[in-house]
């Protein structure tokens, strides 16, 4: 029997008269690649942010290992262990790319302001167990020969690369990809694919929002479809396929 | 990166070594102290502003609490200079904490406001509260400074002092940029969002950088009053927090060597301005003071149009590209690299 890293219990999230989710209980195996799709604008990008704690539900529950998130900040959930990559990919492009992942590394390291300031040489080796880190992601995407090139100047693929290695430098166990082949060309989605396998041999649970079909049913363990905030169907890749209101919702027939 | 900072405090320090004998003349000498209490305050700018991105239009209110807490305490109770700057800091800090809680949380300019409008304050406090500031006739008497019996009553003792602080405060500045808590510094600048989901602590880091501004600022203001020996509202006013984030911007935000340069040269133009207008009297041009407004728009102007990464990045990658340094990706991968 597989068991729940995240479950959500009656989710609601409503802005203004808008209903965004809405008493949404859905659960997420722990180890497994679960996929969150559905048309535009069905509240999945909403989830994601509910709970990572950048919105704030108006009911419901999310437990993540038994620990409720409900009115954690978003940092306090990145302590926990759930890292997350953003729909429109938000890299820090005023900073080197390797720089870019070593404040993936900020929660595994403690120096503060005045130990920083004032007395550098203590923390050298904190710097140093930081950079080589940091280096080991970016050689698992591939990006190690852009270490120190400004993260802006990169193109999108290894953009969203990058945001995938700085979230794994945060050593998560459950991760959530918004959209992280949106963009991509098809040679680069199929890298993405097999990168979500290797994150998941790793023992890290990922969550996944994503539009391009091929590549949920080729990587998932479980669908969950939503439409208008509410849990329409979920299941096996194959399952999902062939429900009749997932065929409804998709093609509106 | 960090390296080529550790030779720039380098040259820093061997240029300050030379420049009394270079200068040799009192007043210019002075225009340096000076220029030295606005690099301290830019550095402190720097960081809030340039790294972290968070606008302040009111760091002169925290130069004047530090100069005014130095001010009344030693003339008024007697207290040593050091005990009285130490006050400063700690009430410059306590200020910036209580204007930082409410505006820091919010995302965009809230902060530019609120630190005009702290600065309004503060200067108004300072003008109105004749009893405890002096008013407009402001404070004298203020001791000067003694290290360990060694008082600093010449302008060449005061040179190196106040330039020695600002390479500690530049030292200081340039370790915290390459330290964990300054890469989360420049992640809250790059995206708020990403930065907090990396689990940096945004509106608490937001906060400490602003106290540790507040108190470069703070020093420098102290620093200020015992070395002019008395201060009156002037020199604090909305005005001159404006030239101070005008300084970094001229500079270049995202680089602390950009603010110093800023500094230095916003600080010398008022003299430059001088020669030129004694120069096109001396032709029998007419020169009058409210041009220098003129030109100060002008190079801000010119600076934002053409340069505006700033001066110091902006005149290094043209040198760079002059001197046959190219190689697009290489030259900037090289600059970053430590």
């Amino acid at each position: 029997m597989q068991t729940n890293i995240l479950k959500l219990d009656c989710l609601r999230k409503t802005f203004g008269g808008v209903v965004a989710v809405d008493d949404l209980s859905l659960s997420f195996n722990k180890g497994e690649v679960t996929s969150l799709i559905g048309p535009n604008g069905a509240g999945k990008t909403t989830v994601f942010n509910l709970i990572t704690g950048f919105l704030k539900p108006t009911s419901g529950k999310i437990n993540f290992n038994d620990t409720e998130l409900n009115h954690k900040k978003p940092h306090v959930i990145a302590a926990m262990g759930i890292g997350r990559t953003f729909q429109n990919v938000q890299v820090f492009s005023n900073m080197t790319v390797l720089e870019n992942v070593m404040v993936g590394r900020h929660l595994r390291s403690r120096s503060g302001m005045f130990f920083s300031s004032i007395l550098p040489p203590m923390l050298r080796g904190e710097e140093k167990r930081i950079r080589s880190s940091a280096k080991e992601r970016l050689a698992l995407l591939g990006l190690d020969q852009y270490a120190d090139v400004p993260a802006g100047s990169l193109p999108l693929g290894n953009q969203r690369m990058l945001e995938i290695a700085r979230a794994l430098a945060l050593e998560p166990t459950l991760l959530f990809l918004d959209e992280p082949a949106s963009g991509l060309n098809a040679r680069e989605t199929v890298v993405m694919g097999r990168l979500i396998q290797k994150i998941k041999s790793m023992n890290i649970t990922v969550v996944l929002v994503e539009h391009d079909m091929e590549l949920v049913m080729d990587i998932s363990d479980k669908v969950a479809v939503i439409n208008f905030g509410k849990l329409i169907a979920e299941g096996t890749p194959n399952e999902v396929q062939l429900n009749p209101d997932v065929i409804n919702a998709y093609l509106g027939t | 990166m960090k390296i080529k900072d550790y030779i720039g405090i380098g040259i820093l320090i061997i240029v300050i070594a030379a420049m009394p004998d270079l200068v040799g003349n009192d007043y210019y000498l002075g225009v340096l102290i000076f220029t030295a209490f606005n690099c301290l305050t830019c550095t402190g700018l720097c960081l809030l502003m340039g790294y972290t991105g968070q606008i302040s239009i009111g760091h002169g209110a925290f130069i004047a609490i530090g100069a005014y807490s130095s001010a009344i305490l030693t003339t008024k109770l007697g207290w040593s200079p050091w005990t009285a700057m130490g006050c400063g800091v700690l009430l410059a800090a306590i200020t910036a904490v209580i204007v930082g809680i409410p505006t820091m949380r919010l995302k965009g300019h809230y902060l530019a406001m609120a630190t005009l409008g702290f600065a309004s304050i503060v200067h108004i406090v300072s003008v109105a509260a004749v009893d405890v500031t002096g008013g407009p006739s402001g404070i004298s008497g203020i001791p000067r400074l003694q290290i360990f019996g060694f008082a600093l009553n010449s302008d060449t003792r005061n040179f190196y002092f106040s330039w020695g602080v600002v390479v500690v405060g530049l030292y200081l500045a340039v370790n915290l940029i390459h330290s964990r808590v300054g890469r989360g510094l420049q992640a809250i600048h790059g995206s708020e969002d990403a930065a907090s989901s990396l689990g940096v602590n945004i509106a608490v880091d937001k906060i400490k950088i602003l106290v540790l501004s507040a108190i470069y600022a703070s020093i420098s203001g102290s620093l200020y009053a015992h070395y002019v020996l008395y201060i009156d509202p002037g020199p604090f006013d909305i005005m001159h927090s404006v030239l101070l984030v005008t300084m970094v911007a001229v500079g270049g935000l995202h680089n602390i060597w950009g603010a110093i340069t800023g500094a230095v040269l916003l600080s010398l133009l008022p003299e430059f301005l001088s020669f030129l207008s004694e120069y096109l009297q001396g032709i029998g041009i007419r020169y009058q003071t409210d041009y220098d407004t003129l030109i100060y728009g002008s190079i801000l102007l010119l600076i934002m149009l053409f340069l505006p990464e700033g001066l110091f990045e902006g005149l290094s990658r043209s040198l760079k590209s002059i001197s046959g340094f190219r190689g697009k990706l290489a030259g900037r991968s090289s600059e970053r690299a430590d």
